[in-house]
């Protein structure tokens, strides 16, 4: 599961609501109540969450692809197996999601074709290609990793269908990090060439991880809002810090070094002090231009095209079927 | 653009996580029929051995209360504490009640 926060693209509401619904709403979720699908509750909650929950979906079905890649070249049996469990995850991770999404109102054909059209965004961490078998393991340490610090707190989300698909991600996403973290565990232990592999990649995913918790508080203008409405429970710049803080020791544990010649410990904070992400990289990866964004969707396009007939004939059989019966009756 | 009568319509899956237990909502799948929608259910919601057993029905089938009339519906029965065994005073020497 992985999320990115896409800021920015929300406007805030023009058309007229009741103010006392609005308080009475307000006044709920403040109380930490959870939002069910048929309550009434704000369009602008509304859209902010079909947007963050698609956005979520898609990042789930995208990011197959990377993985995907290596699953025929696994190193072993083992790894093949474990591998083809993980990707199955995350189709299941991004179906619990549009499920949820869907209570809201919008269709699944909806949330695919937005995808597909590029209005709507996945985790921009999936336009970065998987060059070596060591990005499987970065994946799996850092991508998961940084996916499960923002998804944690999401499991007490204030709209319930969202927290309860949450609460499955986060139990199924543990074990996705942890053979992440022991595919680099086994590379640096291994020969010269494989921990070089293994330190090649933490490069290169680094600082795209520390890009998926979205851009600086200062820069996120929706933070506040979705904060009061408990669907973001805390800030991107919060949690970049924990990850920092939780990830570094990982590396040092095996004997990798984080590619940041700022990282420093910092004894008065307890926390580490990193550099700056660099954010014009980041912007131009969410304007899509990452390496292999094209590929991605020109991916998500043709499996939807080469599925059409498939979708088209199994509703047409079970409309048959179901006429058929009707008639015998 | 997307015509809402060409999607697989949608589906909720209970899951029965142990004999012993009733079948519980964890979400839904879209699927063309029934035996689809099993297969569907089957693997988005059972990878880790979640349960023993599997319904499927179709959403549109389902029918539930208003929001709205929460407070009607429900409300009647705090102020009917009788219906509470501990609502009766029984005196402590008396045994098995």
């Amino acid at each position: 599961m992985y999320t990115t926060d896409m800021s920015g693209k929300t406007k805030a509401e023009t058309v007229a609501e009741d103010p006392a619904l609005i308080a009475a709403f307000e006044a709920r979720v403040a109380n930490d109540e959870f939002i069910e699908p048929k309550d009434w509750m704000p369009e602008a909650y509304r859209k902010t969450l079909i947007r963050q929950m698609s956005q979520h979906a898609h990042s789930e079905i995208v990011g197959m692809l990377p993985e995907g890649n290596w699953i025929t070249r696994a190193p072993n049996l083992r790894r093949k197996a474990i591998l083809l469990a993980k990707v199955q995850d995350e189709g299941g991770h991004g179906l619990y999601l549009y499920a949820a999404a869907e209570t809201l109102g919008t269709s699944r054909d909806e949330m695919t074709e937005a995808l597909l059209s590029g209005k709507a965004k996945y985790s921009t961490i999936f336009n970065y290609p998987t060059l070596t078998w060591a990005d499987i393991g970065a994946i799996g340490w850092l991508v998961d990793g940084a996916a499960i610090m923002n998804q944690v707190p999401l499991q007490r989300t204030s709209y319930g269908p969202y927290a309860r698909a949450m609460v499955r991600i986060c139990k199924e996403e543990s074990f996705h990090q942890r053979q992440g973290y022991e595919i680099m565990m086994h590379l640096a232990a291994g020969t010269p060439e494989q921990k070089r592999m293994a330190q090649d990649a933490l490069n290169r995913w680094w600082w795209p991880s520390l890009m998926m918790f979205g851009p600086p508080d200062n820069k996120s203008p929706n933070t506040e809002q979705s904060m009061r409405w408990r669907i973001k429970r805390d800030t991107n710049d919060d949690l970049r810090q924990k990850f920092v803080d939780i990830t570094v020791p990982q590396a040092e544990a095996i004997g990798l070094t984080v590619p940041d010649p700022a990282l420093k410990w910092n004894e008065e904070r307890g926390a580490y002090d990193f550099g700056e992400v660099d954010w014009e990289e980041f912007a131009a990866v969410v304007r899509g231009e990452g390496p292999v964004a094209k590929e991605r969707l020109q991916a998500r396009q043709k499996a939807w095209d080469d599925g059409a007939w498939v979708r088209e004939a199994a509703r047409v059989h079970a409309e048959k079927r179901a006429n058929a019966k009707v008639a015998a009756e | 653009m997307s015509d809402p009568s060409k999607e697989w319509p949608l589906w909720e899956v209970f899951v029965r996580g142990k004999g012993g237990l009733s079948h519980r909502h964890v979400g839904s799948v879209h699927a063309a029929d029934s035996k689809m929608a099993l297969e569907h259910a089957r693997d988005t919601y059972t990878r880790r051995m979640e349960g023993v057993s599997l319904w499927v029905m179709p959403s549109a089938q389902i029918a539930s209360s208003d929001p709205g009339d929460a407070a009607a519906l429900f409300e009647p029965a705090e102020d009917k504490v009788y219906r509470h065994p501990t609502f009766y005073k029984i005196p402590d020497g008396v045994k098995h009640i």
